[in-house]
């Protein structure tokens, strides 16, 4: 456990002093406050003829605004943090010979890569802490109005999964430290890693859906079953991408009025009707068991990732040379 | 020396990808011993030196340091073994101090006890400390006294030095010879260490071994191998040409 936590402390001060991480911070903070200023003063225009708005605090967080919403800048750059925090977490210890010197104290292997993780992640729970943090306190400024008790733990749940999220890069990004011996090499392959996963895996799924369940605009419109499973398709091979995991699953935690995943396109007309009668909000736990295969996913393939890169890492030689 | 026995192999063998590179070693060192591990590069000393330490695990045979399995207890060996690898590496962004502090803690040692003791050590290896000044910015010579600091910091019984004088001007290697030597003599710790300068291992070695193609070829005093090479009466012969006629004898 010493080892653990001293190598823990050590990472935590390199991060906080590392030029790169303070950029990045203040990259990811400014953006963070530009959106919140604009959905906030966007807010207050929009909620003016309004009677009763329901979990307007929330909306600082969903609304798009002008551009886009917080949780769709951090379902894009979020990746990073976790890349920068991870990518050279073994491989520079490899090139500055420290590890072989690490290895021969008397600490389990193991809390080498422990610890570094460990570091990471409080260093991710810090910065969204103060994001989400800095943008409450922004809001309570602009909109004045006060959260209740039920979207608190809407935020506090979203913040949990965002550092889940953050952390399944920061899993990968450590992978490829522990299989690359050139940290410019894990950091590339970590980006691209993000840019596919990011970027691709959405494009890809259409793609891939014309060629898996092909749709004929003429034979489509006599059996729309054709246009269902293409959207099928595309839906499930989409859910490959942890981004589109988490977009869903954060839409659906921050905005009560969203009762499903779907599309429009795979609903049934009852589904449909109810969506568009019945506009009440859904409580916490109901808004839980939609995403609940999300955030089982998203928690796993974080698990999985690190524990390839701990296995990797146990069975690799360690040599100074 | 009190003949303690502190290393010990028995036929310990170690092949990577159906390549041997260390064959059937058995080995006896004993406590206080400054022992020169020699032999051409890729002859195996860092693979039997990880393997004594626990950083590899043998594929045959058995080692013990200071009683202990260091493929099954590695963590007691790590406690009293210092291992200082061929180009040490420090922590660059951090100063002297600092990078002993972490190595300190590594160890258990509260910090209140380590900065004592760092001062103490630094000035036994002779390093003067500069606060303001990153261990990225010493020179070669004072890397390695640092690494020898840092040994040392654990209070080992046994230190493995993986060419310790490798790149130090004559002033340098000569302070390090006489702190190994005194090491030996004053802590009874006992020295395992590897060189290619055969002058300095002739100088400071109470016994050598030389190593070829992963066979340890010769064990003993230098003046008992000359005896079994060049005949009794040939006491006179250096290391260098000792170590030679071995190495031609073991390639062919």
């Amino acid at each position: 456990m010493t080892g653990i936590l001293t190598i823990c402390r050590k990472e935590l001060a390199d991060h906080f002093s590392s030029a790169r991480f303070i950029l990045l911070f203040y990259l990811i903070l400014m953006v963070s406050l530009v959106t919140a200023f604009m959905v906030g003063s966007g807010l207050r225009e929009e909620l003016r003829d309004v009677a009763k708005p329901t979990f307007v605090f929330l909306m600082l967080f969903t609304s798009p605004g002008k551009l886009f919403s917080l949780i769709q800048f951090i379902a894009f750059f979020g990746p990073l943090i976790g890349i920068v925090l991870g990518f050279d977490a073994i491989n520079r210890e490899r090139n500055a010979r420290t590890l072989s010197k690490l290895a021969s104290q008397p600490i389990y292997r193991d809390s080498i890569i422990n610890g570094k993780f460990l570091a990471g992640a409080i260093t991710i729970t810090i910065m969204m802490l103060a994001i989400v943090l800095l943008i409450s306190g922004l809001g309570l400024l602009l909109i004045g109005v006060v959260p209740g008790p039920e979207e608190v733990w809407r935020l506090l749940t979203y913040l949990v999964i965002s550092i889940f999220y953050i952390c399944f890069w920061l899993g990968i990004s450590i992978l490829f430290s522990v299989g690359f011996r050139s940290m410019a090499t894990s950091a590339l392959a970590a980006i691209a890693c993000w840019i596919f996963f990011s970027f691709f895996v959405a494009l890809g799924a259409s793609v891939m859906a014309d060629v898996i369940s092909p749709v004929d605009q003429q034979a489509a419109s006599s059996n729309p079953e054709l246009l269902i499973n293409h959207e099928q398709t595309r839906k499930i091979l989409s859910l490959f991408s942890p981004m589109t995991l988490y977009s869903e699953a954060t839409t659906i935690i921050l905005d009560p009025l969203r009762k499903t995943t779907q599309s429009l396109l795979l609903m049934g007309p009852m589904e449909r009707l109810s969506i568009s009668r019945f506009q009440n909000p859904l409580p916490l736990a109901e808004s839980m068991t939609i995403v609940f295969p999300h955030l089982i996913s998203l928690i796993a393939i974080t698990i999985v990732f690190f524990a390839i890169s701990y296995a990797m890492f146990m069975r690799q030689e360690i040599r100074s040379t | 020396m009190n003949g303690q026995t502190v290393i010990e192999t028995q036929d310990l063998t170690k092949v990577y990808w159906e390549q041997v590179a260390v064959d059937h070693l058995t080995l006896k060192i004993p406590q206080g011993e400054i022992f020169g591990f020699l032999g051409p590069n890729g002859a195996g000393k860092t693979t039997t030196l990880l393997m004594l330490l626990g950083l590899s695990e043998p594929t045959k045979g058995k080692a013990w340091v200071c009683g202990f399995d260091p493929t099954r207890e590695p963590l007691k060996v790590k406690r009293i073994v210092g291992y200082l690898p061929e180009n040490v590496g420090f922590y660059d962004e951090m100063n002297a101090v600092q990078n002993l502090l972490f190595i300190s803690r590594l160890n258990g040692i509260p910090d209140e006890i380590a900065r004592s003791r760092i001062a103490e050590i630094l000035k036994a290896v002779d390093l003067q400390v500069d606060d303001r000044k990153k261990v990225g910015a010493y020179s070669r010579g004072m890397r390695q006294r640092l690494g020898i600091a840092e040994v040392l910091l654990k209070d080992p019984q046994l230190v493995f030095l993986d060419e310790p004088t490798l790149g130090l001007d004559p002033d340098g290697s000569h302070q390090m010879l006489e702190l190994i030597q005194s090491l030996s003599r004053d802590k009874k710790i006992t020295v395992f260490f590897s060189s290619h300068l055969l002058d300095q291992v002739q100088k400071i070695s109470h016994r050598v071994g030389i190593m070829i193609k992963g066979n340890m070829v010769a064990v003993g005093r230098i003046d008992d191998l000359a005896k079994e090479k060049f005949g009794v009466g040939q006491e006179k012969y250096t290391l260098e040409e000792i170590y030679m006629k071995y190495f031609k004898e073991g390639l062919s």
